[in-house]
């Protein structure tokens, strides 16, 4: 049985929503309503279901709803329409004092600026829903103190918020998510006000949490690679309207090319970046001066399985496989010209992304970027697609060594 | 001909001839109806907090001045941040009210200073909270506090006589209505301007209203309501000065006999009391704002 199973959800803004819903089944689009009815559509018949301990990613561009839905979830925001079952009970016509037990015990939420209460301390904020509950003093600390070192805070219990950093700020919310033990977390953009490295650490730690502790996640971030990252399934939105949702894999591969270049037509930044923009700095071995041996301690030092191959001159020769390396040395070879393979596909550096998605889709290879026939980067699957997709950082880390 | 006509035409579309609406009498109809149909309301608030202010203010006139001043001055020192200013302002500017003779009339300037400050306060935060959660109240209420702050301090005087006589009530009185609207207001804007991530924090948890109202929205705001009952304890003092002019006993009292004799000195003197209390009770509610705002 689903945790949470959301069928139809709508959130229409403004005074005459009956007549705007009447409108959005006919197929009316968003701006054709808000110019007919001065109301907005923020979230347009949303369903989906998400399975206990799952981490479910909702992901789109600003303006799509994905905020307005997560608190339609726990009806922060009334919905205009549709129904929100938890764990089989439909939450959207319960009366004010249930909604409060089902937001007390069954979902917790993490805010994108953090939302710490400033007059209170680390420990007074973790301990703020069960305070709520009127939980006995001691039982309630103790549940707080224990969350606050799950996120690695146990030092800092009577800190005030304004001395932590963003990153500790964040991890005091969490704690203050989890003392509550809940069902579900419901995560709003809980990294994005982060900082890039800090961000990558909070969401290892939280896949780490979340593995140890099987919460049902449910993540909103408009970073595709973030999403990447942490998602089990990715819902993508758009215009209010979910419009595809799947595995990471799923995402990436199968639906993908003409759904993603649609997706990123919004920003259009496939016009703007070129193969520059995404490539990675490339690992290469010298042919002229490198066998096996180091080849292969190159490629288990930067954990790849496969090394781009240049001359001297740091012309493309083409590429290695870890396999034929160790084939080799165990054969006693010195060189590389014996198991050198040359089906990879070059491109130069100002390429458009639109015509390197075409050729990165169906490749397992990286595609090596030169320059006058001079190598200058590689580009790897996951890179190309954060890149079209997220906002400045371009990073694939997550899914090159798979690729590679 | 025709020009007198024509003013007569203008006359008659401008200025048509109404009576005079007798607005005044209306009001005096009213005053007098709501003194007899409340007088048992009126009467023993009077009977009862008349005794009441007296017994206070001879309580604090009871404790010897130099016990009062260095208490005030060393609740400065600490207030204030354990900066010494305040508290030496307060020790020299209270001897000299001592020194000239006006030690009593300070006494019971601050007390009617104090429990109409007191008053305002517990009756205009919960207005002001009832403000931040409903429009409908902020709209009908706003113009009244437009009203009762435009409307010159003095004019509340003749129906605080009216309901509650001469004397230290209706001075209460007419402070209250004067010097509550700041306090209203502020608590009003300070709640409305806690974040709304605050807020959704705050429900998402499963909070009542109240838990809501009373862990995260006050404390939140609190920094915005002291500087409303700051202003509200101003007011007042300044209220409390005007309202010697219907019997109010105090420093005020003083500044209207020197007006009436036309003695400059003593209205000087006098009116230099009054200067140095504003500025005890403003730095110290000041100061007790700063230090909250901290943490």
């Amino acid at each position: 049985m689903p945790v949470i199973e959301v069928q139809g959800l709508t959130k229409v803004f403004g005074k005459n929503t009956r007549e705007a819903l009447k409108l959005l089944e006919d197929g009316k689009s968003k701006e054709e309503i808000l110019n007919k009815t001065g109301c907005t559509v923020a979230v347009n018949n949303a369903s989906f279901s998400v399975k206990k301990g799952e981490f479910f990613v909702i992901m789109g561009l600003s303006g799509s709803g994905k905020s307005t839905l997560v608190r339609l979830i726990n009806r922060l925001i009334e919905p205009t329409k549709g129904k929100i079952e938890i764990e089989g009970k439909d939450i959207s016509n319960l009366e004010k004092k249930d909604l409060r037990e089902v937001r007390r015990q069954k979902l917790s939420m993490v805010f994108q600026r953090f939302a710490l209460f400033p007059h209170r301390t680390v420990l007074e904020n973790a301990e703020f829903g069960l305070e709520i509950q009127k939980m006995d003093k001691e039982e309630r600390r103790k549940k707080a103190i224990e969350a606050l070192k799950l996120v690695g805070l146990g030092d800092y219990l009577e800190q005030y918020p304004d001395q932590l950093s963003g990153g500790m700020q964040q991890r005091v919310g969490l704690a203050r998510a989890l003392t509550n033990d809940p069902e579900v977390l419901l995560m709003d953009e809980a990294f994005s006000a982060l900082d890039p490295l800090i961000r990558k650490d909070m969401q290892d730690e939280l896949i780490d949490l979340q593995a140890k502790m099987e919460k049902t996640i449910i993540f909103i971030t408009h970073d595709l690679d973030e999403a990447l990252r942490l998602g089990d399934r990715i819902a993508l939105m758009r215009d209010g309207a979910i419009v595809q949702i799947g595995t990471p894999e799923e995402i990436l591969v199968k639906p993908a090319n003409d759904y993603v270049e649609k997706f990123v037509e919004d920003v259009d930044r496939s016009k703007v970046l070129t193969a520059k923009h995404v490539m990675k700095r490339p690992e290469t071995v010298n042919i002229d001066r490198h066998g096996p041996r180091v080849a292969l301690e190159r490629m288990r030092s930067e954990g790849i399985s496969s090394i781009l191959v240049v001359d001297s001159k740091r012309h493309l020769q083409g590429y290695v496989t870890a396999d034929d390396v160790l084939e080799a040395r165990r054969a006693g070879e010195n060189s590389l010209q014996g198991i050198l393979r040359t089906d990879i596909q070059q491109v130069e550096k100002d390429v458009s992304m639109n015509d390197i998605f075409n050729m990165i889709h169906d490749t397992k290879i990286p595609i090596a970027v030169v320059e006058n026939g001079r190598l200058v980067g590689v580009l790897v699957r996951g890179a190309v697609i954060a890149g079209l997709a997220s906002e400045g950082e371009v990073n694939g880390d997550a899914i090159e060594s798979e690729v590679n | 001909m025709a020009m007198l006509l024509n003013q007569k035409l203008i006359n008659l579309i401008f200025m048509p001839e109404i009576p005079k609406i007798p607005l005044a009498e209306w009001t005096d109809w009213l005053t007098k109806k709501i003194t007899r149909t409340f007088s048992f309301v009126f009467d023993p608030l009077k009977d009862n907090f008349d005794p009441f202010m007296k017994w206070v203010a001879k309580l604090l006139i009871a404790v010897p001045p130099v016990i009062l001043i260095i208490i005030i001055a060393i609740l400065a020192f600490f207030v204030t941040g354990r900066r010494i200013w305040l508290s030496i302002f307060t020790i020299v500017g209270l001897w000299l009210i001592h020194n000239q003779g006006y030690w009593d009339h300070l006494i019971n300037t601050f007390t009617l200073v104090l429990i109409s400050s007191l008053l305002s306060v517990v009756i205009g935060v919960p207005i002001g909270i009832l403000m931040s959660k409903s429009r409908f109240a902020e709209a009908v209420i706003t113009p009244i506090l437009d009203f009762m702050q435009t409307m010159p301090a003095f004019v509340y005087l003749i129906p605080a006589v009216a309901f509650f006589g001469i004397g230290m009530v209706p001075g209460v009185f007419a402070s209250l209505i004067f010097a509550t609207p700041p306090t209203v207001r502020f608590t009003n804007l300070g709640i409305r301007q806690v974040s709304t991530e605050l807020v959704e924090a705050s429900e998402s948890f499963g909070s009542t209203s109240w838990q809501k109202l009373f862990k995260v929205e006050l404390p939140m705001a609190k920094a915005t309501i002291m500087a409303g009952i700051n202003q509200t304890v101003m007011l007042a003092l300044s209220m409390v000065v005007i309202a010697s002019m219907i019997g109010a006993p105090g420093l005020g009292r003083e500044v209207l006999s020197a007006l009436q004799r036309a003695q400059a000195g003593t209205g000087f003197v006098a009116g230099i009391g009054i200067v140095i209390l504003a500025i005890i009770i403003d730095r110290l509610t000041q100061s007790m704002n700063k230090k909250k705002e901290q943490h």
